[in-house]
């Protein structure tokens, strides 16, 4: 595997969930976006495909976890949620639940998903797999890899 | 044209990798095929009637004699001998074993090729002019942004799970040879009043059982924002899009739903948040990769006459041959319609004659265009003579592109799970009807699409004249269009009124073409006749 500068942060398996953070696990149920908007001291909550997570900007700074619900694989509104969440700057949990293929995890990681517990639990030597599957990116999105169009030039790295 | 880097064939080798694991699960019955399904088709694979059915992407047609003499390899080894070129500019094999599947991708990654993208709800494989780089009318060779977006959109992680497909083609001339606006996101590349390069963008374009010819949403963006603008197309279709009905996903759908308008104000507003997140690729990084197409060091003063002696020659040139930039040189188009052939088919065999003559007369580069015919881009015309004659060799000399037997149909019941009715066989009864040259030039550029179901993939909605073949009541039957067309004058095709079956639609095409000689005026085109004229004119001689 070719060095591309993006160790994959380790992940633990606990119950279904496969979690690749080591702060500690938020215990609070997570509630609806509507009710979380209405409760000023929830701190989880619970995303369907089709909400709207940038309302959530005005009260991004209570939530500790958001979970981000696949109804079903072909469902991709989920990778836009999660994006956005970490483009205004959200720096807590994204669990993604529901019909998560462990084929789609690695694209999961780079929109910011760091904890997965999906209908049917993945394996996490699998997942590991097709982690380490890909040595590049083309591409920047919600992580830190570098995308290649950077590897290749050099000389604009500190510009 | 474009050389991997240590990065690309990084990626492509990976890819191999990971299919070859994926089928490995499969076949070892750890994936059911509803699992393996959404895997396989990122990988160009589909399940059809008798087959597995593997598409090739040829990145904005192009290819050299190293990878067409591969993809006939591979015709050879793990298929049947011939390949089909289809009407995105890519290629597919029809009869594929799903344990040959991983080692045919291998083969490919050899020479730079590979099958990602290709089917699925993805960003497919990007097309555009077959004329690029040679044509006398672009304003810039538009392949270097068509490959640095194929990079842009290698495994964009956001979108790998779009609602549906997601078609991409980008043209730099006025003349549109990539039919454009039927594509979900379109590219023009043009300069505007300061001498900036930009591109003029459309978007929402698409065939289907739904066909919408995209609109204008943004007359003039700056090139090096086009990373921002296309995710933000992307992101406000992949959130707001239906996903309750399939035939409903594609972007066409939404923009028509918001209205046109509406879509671009929210395609603007995530633009701009975009472009501050300052994720588009450098100018550094384009110019890279436009040096790999740089022009082929073309000679100077070549003659520019041709001995037309021969006649059957003569005719070839004048029906094959297109205006090349450089003196000296044309394009030469490679008819795949023969008469009595399967429009797009193409033999291992003739595949390595195309591929020799590339090597040897037109700077080793290759054309797939997207009416499923070849083109060798840049030959001296001095050489012609010599290309025709080993193409008449190979079978491969017939004079009729743009003529009435240069005719798009999809592969239809024969092949495909989804059609309704054959396409292939109206397809040849029509060539047949129409062989004799004489009467074929005389009907001048007339453009006929054939699609086997709704889902359009024979293009009929853009066919001057269009057929559309339907399952009524357990009988093929065949519904007859008019008036469409994919060229800078875009337009959709109107249905004439009822269906006829297989020899009926024949007759009907015939009294729509006699109805055209009757009443074109001199230099008209049937297009321009139908424009002139009307649906009413027409349909009086098709149905009495």
């Amino acid at each position: 595997m070719a060095d591309s500068g993006n160790p994959i942060p380790q992940a633990t398996s606990e119950g279904n969930t496969l979690r690749f953070r080591d702060d500690p696990v938020p215990d609070e149920p997570a509630v609806s976006l509507d009710a979380f908007l209405d409760q000023s001291n929830a701190n989880s909550v619970r995303i369907e495909a089709g909400d709207d997570v940038r309302l959530l900007g005005p009260v991004l700074e209570r939530v500790r976890l958001v979970e981000i619900d696949f109804p079903k694989f072909r469902d991709g509104r989920g990778f836009s949620s999660a994006r956005i969440l970490r483009e205004m700057g959200y720096k807590g949990e994204i669990k993604a639940t529901g019909d998560v293929l462990v084929d789609l995890v690695w694209f999961m990681r780079r929109c910011g998903f760091d904890s997965f517990a999906p209908d049917v639990p993945l394996n996490l030597e699998d997942v590991q797999a097709s982690l380490n599957r890909y040595p590049h990116v083309y591409q920047e999105a919600a992580d830190d890899a570098v995308p290649i169009w950077k590897l290749r030039h050099p000389e604009l790295q500190n510009g | 044209m474009y050389k991997y880097d240590q990065y690309d064939h990084a990626m492509v080798r990976a890819r191999v990798e990971d299919f070859r694991d994926q089928v490995r699960r499969r076949l070892a019955g750890q994936m059911t095929d509803d699992q393996f399904k959404p895997l396989r088709l990122k990988n160009g694979l589909y399940l059809q009637l008798h087959a597995y059915m593997l598409r090739v992407a040829i990145p904005y047609g192009t290819l050299n004699s190293t990878q067409m003499r591969k993809l006939a390899h591979i015709a050879r080894t793990y298929d049947r001998g011939y390949g089909h070129f289809t009407t995105r500019q890519n290629l597919q094999y029809h009869w594929i074993k799903l344990e040959d599947a991983p080692n045919i991708l291998g083969e490919l990654a050899e020479v730079e090729m590979h099958a990602i993208q290709t089917s699925g709800e993805s960003i497919r494989n990007i097309s555009a002019d077959h004329y690029a780089g040679a044509a006398a009318d672009e304003i810039m060779d538009p392949r270097p942004w068509a490959e640095t977006i194929r990079q842009m959109t290698t495994f964009m992680p956001e979108f790998s799970y779009l609602p549906r497909k997601f078609k991409i083609a980008v043209i730099a001339a006025e003349a549109d040879r990539a039919a454009l606006r039927w594509h979900d996101f379109a590219l023009r590349i043009v300069k505007n009043d300061a001498g900036e390069v930009g591109f003029q963008v459309f978007a929402g374009g698409g065939m289907g059982r739904t066909p919408f010819i995209a609109y204008e949403i943004r007359p003039f963006l700056p090139t090096g924002q086009i990373l921002s603008y296309l995710q933000a197309v992307l992101r406000v279709w992949n959130r707001h899009a239906r996903r309750d009905n399939i035939h409903k996903q594609r972007m066409k759908i939404l923009v028509h739903e918001l209205g046109e308008e509406e879509f671009r104000r929210q395609v603007e507003e995530e633009f701009q948040h975009f472009l501050s997140l300052g994720e588009d690729f450098p100018q550094a990084e384009y110019d890279r990769i436009a040096a790999y197409f740089t022009p082929p060091p073309f000679e100077a003063g070549l003659p520019e006459e041709i001995d037309r002696t021969d006649p059957d020659f003569a005719v070839w040139v004048d029906q094959q041959i297109a205006a090349h930039k450089a003196p000296g040189y044309a394009i030469v188009n490679i008819s795949l319609k023969p008469i009595q052939g399967i429009g797009g088919d193409i033999s291992a065999d003739q595949m390595d004659v195309v591929a020799d003559l590339a090597e040897r007369y037109s700077f080793d580069e290759l054309r797939v265009a997207h009416t499923q015919n070849l083109v060798l881009p840049h030959v001296r015309k001095a050489d012609l003579y010599a290309v025709w004659q080993s193409l008449r060799d190979a079978g491969l000399a017939d004079a009729n592109l743009d003529l009435v037997t240069d005719i798009i149909a999809c592969p239809g019941l024969d092949y495909c799970t989804l059609a309704n009715a054959r396409s292939i066989p109206v397809a040849q009864k029509i060539a047949d009807r129409f062989a004799d040259p004489e009467r074929q030039r005389d009907l001048g550029e007339l453009k006929i699409k054939i699609s086997g179901c709704i889902n359009a993939c024979g293009h009929h909605h853009a066919g001057h004249i269009g057929i559309l073949g339907v399952d009524r009541k357990g009988t093929e039957n065949y519904q007859l269009l008019l008036g469409g067309s994919g060229d800078e004058t875009t337009s959709q095709a109107k249905i004439t009124g009822p269906g006829f079956d297989e020899d009926g639609i024949v007759d009907a095409v015939e009294r729509a073409v006699e109805r055209y000689r009757e009443v074109r005026e001199p230099g008209e085109r049937f297009l321009d006749t139908y424009r002139r004229v009307g649906m009413e004119g027409f349909k009086e001689a098709i149905y009495g």
